[in-house]
């Protein structure tokens, strides 16, 4: 199990810490008062990379050599000059993922607006996907709280890593067989029930808030989407919807079983606007058998009303399947060392958390 | 010569100090300093030139006016000041 834990929150990039004493955070954080907005360590070679999102000053990404020791500033993900009126340009970096285990230096940036970057030198370069970008159908992407659709989710088929599944929010879920030459929507079955009934169900108009998958059999993907939840077979090609669990089906962070491809992890919350645990009492819900059924867990979380909302990239397992992590916007983080069932809070007082991801 | 300076907001992340231009629109003058600090432009500017959308440039005393094609004209006595409006919590 990794014993580090990486967190990035809106006034720094924490490091929690598994002592023999137990978990411990430390301090003071990198990039102190400064908005993170993602982060990856690259298991290929160990680097680290933190995206930033300094408002003023725009998007940044760094990366570090040595552990977080030190840190250096590379050119961000970035769109061609343009002399179009409304030319674009990078408002987030939603997600940063590796490539796979045979292409190392390659890693692929989601952003705002939905843009895919491709860097094949570690992030010193990055590469529109213009395949992508210019897809028939994304005329019909939209904002979802930000005002340009987004990219948050990449998955790469751990066996073929040109095998890619993007998803999208809200311009639902696109799948790749070629490394991002070339793209189709995938998604059928998601729907929407909130929009015109002539297109809940239109595949590029969906919200997937969250896309994850079993690394051992990745074609078993699970979608927290805005509208409830879903599971697939096929990779995300199609899905069907799952049985609306109590307390709510509604929320943003999904996790996945690396081994196990029946079990997965949602944290709910109220819909839609509303967000917050549903009458205040956080849970986190585990499913053992595919979605068919799941056990909500509470031991360890507040016992007292909570008003915490676990963003999307705010959850995660571990390698092993067995701990999990996650942080709310009111800047709680908790660990639970048995799969889900029991938490225990690391700090109650961090800033608003946007990502966390073990070692 | 005119004299551009940074709001000292700027500095954690990276030097810029204060310089001097001889260019006679405010693209112009910050081109010089950029050309001199690559890393600065992203700071200032997106990706598309435009002046990036809570920074601001006043020419003395006035706002530019221009904040996409930075066309304002400048004189030589002119003094170019880059800031933040501060905003979050």
């Amino acid at each position: 199990m990794s014993d580090l834990l990486r967190i990035a929150t809106r006034k720094g990039l924490f490091i929690g810490r598994r002592l023999r004493s137990g978990w411990q955070l430390e301090a003071p954080p990198d990039f102190l008062g400064q908005p993170v907005s993602n982060l990856l360590r690259d298991p290929r070679d160990g680097a680290l990379y933190a995206a930033l999102n300094l408002g003023h000053f725009g998007v940044k990404l760094h990366r570090s050599d040595d552990g977080g020791t030190t840190w250096a500033e590379l050119p961000a993900p970035a769109f061609a000059k343009s002399e179009a009126k409304d030319a674009p340009s990078v408002q987030l970096i939603w997600t940063l993922v590796p490539g796979g285990a045979e292409e190392p230096g390659v890693l692929w940036a989601g952003t705002i607006p939905g843009a895919l970057f491709r860097s094949a030198d570690r992030g010193q370069t990055w590469q529109l996907n213009e395949a992508l970008w210019t897809v028939p159908g994304r005329e019909k992407w939209f904002g979802g709280g930000y005002d340009k659709p987004g990219i948050h989710s990449i998955l790469l088929d751990p066996c073929d890593s040109r095998a890619m599944t993007v998803g999208v929010s809200c311009g639902g879920l696109w799948k790749s067989a070629d490394g991002g030459a070339s793209w189709s929507v995938g998604g059928r079955g998601l729907f929407a029930a909130y929009m015109p009934p002539e297109m809940a169900e239109q595949p590029e108009i969906q919200d997937p808030h969250r896309l994850a998958h079993c690394g051992a059999r990745p074609e078993r993907l699970w979608c927290q989407h805005h509208n409830g939840m879903f599971i697939s077979d096929d990779a995300g090609r199609t899905f069907r919807s799952i049985e609306p669990p109590k307390p709510s089906a509604f929320g943003f962070a999904v996790a996945a079983h690396p081994e196990k491809p029946d079990t997965a992890w949602f944290v709910p919350a109220v819909k839609d606007e509303c967000r917050v645990p549903a009458d205040g009492h956080l849970v986190v819900l585990r499913s053992d058998d595919g979605g068919a059924s799941f056990t909500a867990f509470d031991r360890g979380l507040p016992s007292s009303r909570s008003y915490d909302l676990i963003y999307r990239h705010a959850f995660d397992v571990d390698r092993a399947g067995r701990r999990l992590a996650m942080g709310s916007t009111t800047g709680n983080l908790w660990l639970s060392e048995d799969g889900g069932e029991a938490w225990t809070p690391l700090s109650a007082h961090l800033p608003p958390i946007a990502a966390l991801a073990f070692d | 010569m005119g004299r551009i300076c940074f709001t000292a907001n700027l500095q954690r992340h990276l030097p810029a100090p204060e310089a001097s231009f001889t260019g006679r629109t405010v693209r112009a003058a910050l081109e010089e300093v950029f050309a001199a600090n690559p890393r600065l432009r992203s700071y200032i500017v997106d990706e598309q030139g435009r002046l990036r959308q809570h920074v601001n440039v006043f020419i003395n005393d006035r706002p530019v006016s221009d904040r996409v094609a930075l066309s304002d004209a400048l004189a030589d006595t002119d003094e170019l000041f880059v800031f933040q409006a501060l905003s979050g919590g």
